[in-house]
């Protein structure tokens, strides 16, 4: 499905398999078709690629060496966690090695004194939290996946979650990484303190997709676990009126720990599925979590309910007990598997735009849900601005796909036109790797691979993904449109 | 006062880059004493980045604001505070002057930078001129934006070596309701352990220091929250406590006024020793962000320091001086590859302020 590109190994199938075979142990290095079939994609299933071969190291020194081969021949290498990605981050190279991290699953220390834990790449997400739990510590960023991805994919693709407007993301939570360049040699980027001499090459590896180096060890910061967190509901009879209410709350001076809107669509399979007792004829509701010591949470709680109420809000609910929270959270938590249930597929979008745009943004997918008689229903970061429009399609009808992906192309292309980004925590990979072209121009694409190549000048790291080619963009004859400097169609109508 | 002169400084980084001619860059001149002071700087044409001046953008409801790089930081400061808001690292001035490029160009963070983050992590999004004179755009004014390489931190902390900061787009944030500070007499150990103590519950902190035999810890939040916070921590409630953060942030306490070269010592919080003759006597150093920065005021040579600081994982920087120029931390050969692999790749001429940060660059 992905285009191949000029790299082009300069070994036989054969020998490079016994090479590898050579560093790593006989039963870690898979080549058979049936064992290659599960890596074949990762959470972003339209797009499918067989690896050559697939390795499992489980030392530094074997990924060093495995990388060094694999410079020495010109073997494209795509670096890969648990697979949970949803932007084909990880989609295989059909000439390349695909390099599974999944055996680097030790937590190798946790030090509540400097509140830091040091890990392999492939220990999951949650596992920090839960190791870490004994101290009364945690990790902040939550991806929804956190159950089953890994803080190594998690860097690479500096992941988020529903409580980054007050936690950040993972650039913001981590403190020191250890790559391997594509010449096999190890490098530590930044150190014991808070911050590091040089240039922030710590920030430039979170979000470079697996382009940059291979993440062999992640030291992230833990942050001490809030006494108290309390949710409140409050229904909407407009999204309108719901998205004023988010900047009322801000304007409050409250930064929630997780700010959450859902629109009637979402609501209604929601509910359907989990029972969370959400308002069945509300046009919106908002989820606003509250974090802190006890005393900020109570005094946070009066003062949202008032601000809420004065937005409008035709229902405000406090979670009662522990139970009803975590209730009117699992209703949130399961909105993608509910709204899956309402269609044979469904398609998460990512783009974030500034909030104040969010009452046009949502009347042009609704335009656009019509043009493409696609359904779409909407779950939203609505503290920080990151929306994940589902559209719902079935992929047994033909053409629908192709559909579905132009409507989502468009949905993009309108969150960079009103000032936003493509990509707000799910990645470019392949999926979104045309409105890479929407959204910079040929000038700054040129920058990046620039930075690709002070990394990797053969481009034998994921090569493909994250950032087009000029030749991609010129095929694709997208324009690249900076913050309405260019009028969308669209936005004239309303 | 508005202004947009990015079309000259493009031309003039055109025209240097055309004569492969180094530039000094330089707007409000009040950190003109950090970095290197590189014999290709001496013969350097200024670039004055001063005149590109202006908010551009400021919604206190969407946690944002976008300003030229020449925007005095006392602009940006004043009209936060006018709306309830602040620039949550607390960056020092120094001067007037001040910019908010030069801020972010040198990423340096105030006492509240251990408890919700530098510079760097409030920087959203900028708009460059590389060192080919190309007018580049990276990030953006949203929270969340992971599409393409994350140039724009990439800049923090470079010190103009990449890219001529024109714009940037920070993250705001609320103004605490209330702030206390607690002041305690205790030995550096015993403020170490205080302090980690603390810094492992959820209690509403948001400074500390510990020098002349004194800890202060700062707690900022809902009244409520510091009311409570401060129940829970005790000691002696500091009067007039928002001056001494302020001399602290501006170096303008006591501790700063000596005549010794100033060090600034980043490393693990929790260090006991830095391995170090100056040690001994603790009237030389100045601890911050829970132990993490220590401003020590040593005669010793910079190989000194700096190899005893690598042993500890930190990186110590020569933050005044008269004429030494092993100011930043060395760096290993591997990284020191990539850094200058990255300068070719924004500066293929190496004009950009050449051997402000390291000689190699």
């Amino acid at each position: 499905m992905h285009s191949p590109d000029k790299t082009t190994p300069e070994i036989s199938s054969d020998a490079l398999i016994d090479s590898l075979q050579q560093i790593i142990p006989l039963d870690s290095v898979l080549f058979e078709k049936e064992d290659l079939k599960p890596y074949e994609c990762d959470g972003l299933s339209a797009y499918r690629a067989i690896p050559l071969v697939v390795v499992l190291p489980e030392t530094i020194e074997q990924v060093k060496q495995i990388l060094t081969l694999c410079h020495q021949y010109r073997v494209p290498v795509v670096a890969r966690g648990a697979g949970t990605g949803l932007s084909g981050g990880a989609l295989p190279h059909e000439q390349g090695v695909l390099l599974s991290l999944a055996k680097f699953t030790n937590i190798i220390d946790i030090n509540p004194k400097r509140r830091i834990a040091t890990v392999q790449p492939g220990v999951r997400n949650l596992a920090i939290s839960q190791a870490a739990d004994q101290y009364g510590l945690y990790y902040a960023p939550d991806p929804s996946s956190q159950i089953a991805c890994t803080i190594g994919g998690n860097v690479a693709e500096n992941s988020g979650g529903v409580h980054c407007l007050k936690y950040g993301l993972t650039v913001h939570n981590i403190q020191q990484l250890k790559i391997i360049t594509i010449d096999g040699e190890l490098l530590t980027i930044s150190g014991s303190g808070l911050d590091s001499a040089g240039y922030d090459l710590l920030a430039l590896m979170t979000g470079s997709e697996g382009m940059l180096g291979v993440i062999v060890e992640v030291t992230v910061k833990l942050l001490p676990k809030p006494e108290r967190a309390q949710v409140i509901l409050a229904a909407f009879d407009d999204v309108v009126k719901a998205g004023e209410a988010v900047g009322n709350i801000i304007a409050a001076g409250i930064i929630p720990g997780g700010l959450e809107m859902m629109d009637k669509l979402a609501i209604r399979a929601a509910e359907d599925f989990v029972h969370a007792g959400y308002p069945l004829q509300a046009e919106a509701i908002l989820l606003c979590e509250l974090d802190g010591t006890n005393e900020e949470v109570s005094q946070h709680i009066l003062k949202v309910r008032e601000v809420l109420k004065q937005s409008g809000a035709s229902e405000v609910r406090t979670a009662r007990d522990e139970a009803e929270r975590q209730v009117l959270w699992q209703g949130r938590k399961a909105a993608f598997p509910a709204v899956g249930r309402l269609s044979p597929d469904y398609y998460c979008m990512d783009g974030t735009i500034p909030r104040k745009q969010l009452p046009q943004v949502l009347k042009a997918m609704a335009d656009l849900s019509a043009e493409y008689e696609l359904p779409v229903a909407n779950v939203f970061h609505a503290g920080d601005g990151n929306l994940h429009p589902l559209i719902l399609y079935d992929a047994n009808i033909p053409g629908e796909l192709e559909r579905t992906e132009e409507f989502g192309g468009k949905i993009l292309e309108l969150c960079v036109e009103v000032g936003g980004t493509i990509t707000g925590e799910h990645g470019v990979g392949m999926e979104k790797i045309n409105q890479m072209c929407v959204q910079f121009n040929s000038l700054e694409l040129q920058q990046f691979h620039a930075v690709k190549a002070a990394f990797d000048p053969d481009g034998l790291l994921n090569p493909g993904k994250a950032v087009p080619s000029l030749h991609r963009c010129a095929e694709f004859g997208a324009m690249h449109v900076h913050k309405g400097e260019l009028p969308f169609p669209e936005l004239e109508r309303f | 006062m508005n202004s947009d002169i990015s079309q000259q400084l493009q031309q003039q980084v055109q025209h240097a880059f055309e004569r492969k001619a180094a530039l000094s860059i330089f707007a409000g001149n009040s950190k003109a004493f950090y970095g290197r002071s590189d014999a290709r700087a001496a013969s350097a044409e200024i670039l004055d980045v001063s005149g590109h001046r202006g908010v551009l953008n400021y919604e206190p409801t969407e946690l944002v604001i976008t300003a030229r790089a020449g925007t005095p930081l006392r602009e940006i400061e004043k009209l936060l505070e006018e709306n309830g808001q602040m620039l949550p690292f607390e960056p020092p001035a120094f001067s007037d002057n001040a910019t908010i490029g030069g801020t972010i160009a040198c990423n340096l963070s105030g006492p509240r930078r251990a408890y919700t983050g530098a510079a760097r992590d409030f920087l959203l999004g900028c708009k460059i001129i590389n060192g080919k004179g190309e007018i580049l755009s990276f990030g953006g004014e949203v929270m969340k934006n992971v599409a393409g390489y994350d140039v724009s931190r990439l800049m923090a902390g470079a010190m103009g070596t990449l890219g001529i900061l024109l714009e940037v787009s920070l993250k705001v944030l609320p103004v605490a309701e209330m702030e206390s500070t607690q002041l305690f007499q205790c030995t550096a150990a015993e403020a170490l352990d205080r302090m980690h103590a603390w810094s492992q519950t959820p209690l509403p902190l948001s400074a500390s220091s510990y020098h002349d035999s004194t800890l202060r810890v700062r707690l900022s939040g809902a009244t409520e929250a510091v009311k409570a916070a401060v129940d829970t921590i005790s000691g002696e409630t500091v009067t007039a406590a928002e001056q001494y953060w302020q001399q602290l942030r501006e170096q303008r306490l006591d501790f700063f006024t000596e005549e010794k070269p100033l060090w600034r010592i980043s490393l693990a919080s929790d260090t006991v020793s830095l391995g170090l003759p100056a040690d001994y006597n603790e009237d030389n150093c100045l601890y911050e962000w829970g132990g993490a920065l220590r401003w020590l005021k040593s005669d010793a040579p910079a190989e000194t320091i700096q190899y005893a600081v690598a042993e500890l994982d930190g990186h110590a920087t020569l933050f005044r001086h008269d004429g030494d120029n092993n100011v930043f931390q060395p760096l290993t050969p591997g990284l020191m590859r990539i850094h200058q692999n990255l300068k070719q790749a924004f500066d293929p001429e190496n004009i950009l302020n050449p051997g402000k940060l390291y000689p190699e660059l």
